[in-house]
């Protein structure tokens, strides 16, 4: 049987005649291919990208759609494997989680927009957002923050990135009722891992060519639990003499933040902290549309905006800025090391803020979504003649 | 015709509760109203002509404190505001069983007078010893800190026209102090949430929006999240708001309120939150007007006790140099004059200060310009004179 097989392949093989091999292992010469030089686009990488998807609420679905266009109007060998997981639309359930962590497994890499969590309590104490963070362990969130060239703000130049502990703190969800009209809501702080988001801030600055990692906490208040993740910073801080290591508290860094933001560079902090400073950071450059973010654990990376809003009151409206997804969508696409789809994506989302001719509505322009997503696939090809 | 014999009904019972609504015998509003016993007194009287003269405790504190402190009494008696001060010096002392407490002297005068202003303080660094702040908070049941932040025209920062309100819930949540290591490397530190204080923040928050005008109440939560305690927060701030119709209510997350603090804060008007979030916000809002050295603050606390504050540090590289910027306790002051009635005098002193930055003739060195605190407060002074 095996031998059988065999021979017809070789046939098969053969049958294919000389130029016509030719033809199918190269590309032609194109135009385009020329003018971009060393940069040339690969050859097309045999297998293609498996990406899990989740939409989630709100805008999510459109910013999808806008990455699903723009992927396919670039060529890019990413493939997408969608969950519609939504608490709100009664699409949530254990075994869809199940299926999404499956799917995850062996992916690896999700792009998700934000699964909104209705805020009345029904006895489950924990989101299927967080439920989902603890499973696949993502325990830093980077958000960097960076001035958008072309639009200008109040702060311009900013240049920042925030890394938050996303598993434990103030969302722990654990609380209760110790008599009625008391409630106790627990904060977690584990040595464990505030010494592990602490090595993933320096780890960071070490890759990215950073000098400094500033702490932020509220030790003054929280002796134990935010002194113990001050400490934890401290003694990581040690092990990595080339980088400076500063301490804040949060309501000064706030502060600080809106007065003089460029004296910060790498921020490490627990969770709520992270929640308040990723959103105030995302306003100073433009709002939650523009601003993209990834989270890590040991093994998976999930790729969003830096501020997760579902943003409902836009659905379906057609004016959600799908810049932040895009960017995130190219910091994804990086990270499968596909350098030059990468690169092709956030220049193309780049050039169209920085031409400043179509704007969505968050920034002061009347395009919507559509626009936006047709003029950045149309600038997609466009390389500059170095 | 059911509904004919209804309303005949309904006449007739208000008949015989001595009311009617026909035509003829119309009564006024204010006798219903006296009725219901909602008009206490007739017509607002100002207070100024009938109480005299006020007595009210001063701390000077530490550090810069007493500069400052000197420096808002001569613009208060230029002002002819009238206010006696009584000075109290306050130090942590320890009292019977190792308690720390403050002076009984000052406590019997912030007893009696019921109004305080106070300079900062400095905390000692020496082990168990309590903050300052927090002892005060603790001794007189401070449960809301109240904070304008309204830009001041001349200041330049990169933000116009804001003009909102912190109120923050100042004795609970995860202020509480309790926290405990369960096994060595496991901290756990508890947001304490309760129905009592939660009411008691959200009615003055309401009770603050109507006496001062404001058009808008907004809670700020994380409900998302923390369901339970939040939840609690957001359903009391709820149920107050049933009560308070005329002022209109929202409600949004702490992170939403960020994101679109630095990107709009012209929306926002009176923000009512837990003890953390406010602690965040008021700070961060404070920083869009120019930081804390421009920034009043009041505490609210529980029988008529109100101490009014500044917020910044002692800075003490600079105390008994006459640079400190008074306009902190000064605006302080003025919000303490607002509180007890004397609008008159808080507007007076409010619009001499807000002119002389203004001006940018005479302003401190922190403010941009050059001068004296001793020159800045005669500035202030002579425009108090001028506008009389």
């Amino acid at each position: 049987m095996a031998s059988a097989l065999r021979g017809s392949l070789v046939s098969l093989v053969k049958g294919l005649s000389g130029p016509q091999w030719q033809l199918l292992a190269s590309r032609p010469l194109s135009v385009s291919a020329a003018l971009c030089g060393p940069e040339a686009p690969p050859a097309r990488a045999d297998a293609t990208f498996k990406v899990t998807m989740l939409p989630g609420d709100g805008v999510g679905p459109e910013l999808m759609t806008a990455v699903k266009d723009v992927f396919r109007a670039g060529d890019v060998p990413v493939e997408f494997e969608e969950f519609r997981l939504s608490e709100v639309q009664n699409m949530a359930s254990e075994e869809k989680l199940e299926q999404v962590l499956t799917s995850l497994k062996i992916n690896k890499v999700a792009m998700k927009g934000v699964i909104h969590t209705p805020m009345e309590f029904k006895g489950e104490l924990a989101s299927y957002e967080m439920r989902l963070r603890r499973k696949l362990d993502l325990f830093a969130n980077v958000v960097h923050v960076n001035s958008l060239p072309g639009y200008s703000t109040r702060h311009n130049n900013l240049d920042l990135v925030i890394i938050r502990e996303q598993t434990e703190g103030e969302y722990s969800s654990l609380e209760h009722e110790s008599v009625p009209g008391v409630i106790e809501c627990l904060k977690i702080i584990t040595r464990v891992k505030s010494r592990r988001i602490a090595k993933f801030a320096f780890d960071y600055a070490t890759k990215k060519g950073r000098s400094k990692v500033t702490a932020v906490h509220k030790a003054n208040i929280m002796k134990l639990a935010d002194g113990l993740f001050l400490q934890c910073c401290a003694e990581i801080a040690e092990l990595y003499p080339k980088i400076k290591f500063e301490t804040i508290i949060i309501d000064n860094c706030c502060m600080q933040l809106v007065q003089n933001p460029y004296q910060f560079d790498v921020l490490v902090m627990p969770n709520l902290y992270g929640n308040i400073i990723d959103n105030l950071a995302a306003g100073l450059v433009g709002g939650a549309g523009v601003v993209p973010g990834e989270s890590y654990s040991g093994e998976y990376a999930v790729f969003e905006t830096g501020a997760r809003h579902p943003f409902a009151q836009a659905v379906g409206r057609n004016i959600a800025n799908p810049t932040a997804m895009l960017l995130s969508a190219a910091n994804m696409l990086r990270h499968l090391n596909l350098e030059y789809h990468s690169n092709m994506v956030s220049d193309a989302v780049k050039r169209v803020i920085k031409q400043g001719k179509v704007r969505t509505r968050d920034l002061g322009g009347y395009a919507t979504t559509s626009d936006f997503v047709r003029v950045v696939t149309e600038n997609l090809r466009h390389r500059p003649v170095r | 015709m059911a509904g004919k014999a209804w309303r005949s009904t309904i006449f007739n019972l208000l008949r015989q509760w001595g009311l009617s609504i026909n035509g003829k015998d119309k009564i006024e509003a204010q006798e219903v109203s006296r009725v219901v016993g909602a008009l206490r007194t007739e017509t607002p009287q100002p207070r100024t002509y009938v109480r005299g003269i006020h007595t009210v405790t001063l701390i000077p504190g530490d550090g810069i404190g007493p500069e400052i402190s000197s420096a808002v009494m001569k613009i208060f008696e230029a002002a002819k505001a009238p206010i006696q001060w009584e000075e109290r010096n306050v130090t942590a002392i320890k009292g019977p069983g190792g308690k720390w407490m403050i002076p009984p002297d000052a406590k019997e005068s912030m007893d009696r007078n019921k109004i305080g202003l106070k300079g900062p303080l400095k905390t000692p660094i020496a082990a168990g010893h309590p903050s300052m702040n927090l002892l005060l908070r603790k001794t007189f049941d401070l449960y809301a800190n109240v904070r304008p932040c309204v830009s001041i025209e001349g200041y330049k920062t990169p933000y116009t026209d804001v003009n909102l309100v912190t109120i923050r819930e100042n004795t609970e949540g995860e202020y509480s102090g309790i926290e405990h290591v369960i096994v060595d490397g496991v901290v756990q530190s508890i947001k304490l949430i309760t129905e009592q204080a939660s009411q008691r923040i959200a009615e003055y928050a309401f009770e603050y929006a109507r006496n001062n005008q404001r058009a808008s109440v907004t809670a700020v939560h994380k409900a998302n999240i923390m369901r339970m305690s939040d939840g609690l927060f957001l359903r009391k701030c709820r149920e107050v708001a049933e009560k308070h119709k005329d002022v209109k209510f929202t409600e949004m997350y702490l992170d939403t309120v960020c994101l679109n603090m630095v990107q709009d804060p012209t929306q926002f008007d009176v923000l009512v939150m837990p003890n953390l979030y406010g602690d965040i916000l008021s700070d961060l809002c404070a920083g869009l007007i120019g930081g804390l050295g421009v920034t009043p603050s009041g505490n609210i606390g529980a029988n008529g006790v109100a101490i009014f504050e500044s917020v910044h540090g002692t800075a003490p590289d600079i105390a008994g140099k006459d640079m400190a910027n008074p306009t902190a306790l000064l605006l302080s002051a003025v919000m303490m004059l607002r509180h007890m009635g004397l609008h008159g005098h808080a507007k007076k002193i409010e619009a001499a200060c807000f002119d002389i930055i203004r001006d940018k003739k005479v302003l401190t060195k922190d403010l941009g310009g050059n001068s004296k605190c001793s020159e800045f407060t005669e500035a202030i002074c002579q425009r108090v004179l001028d506008l009389d």
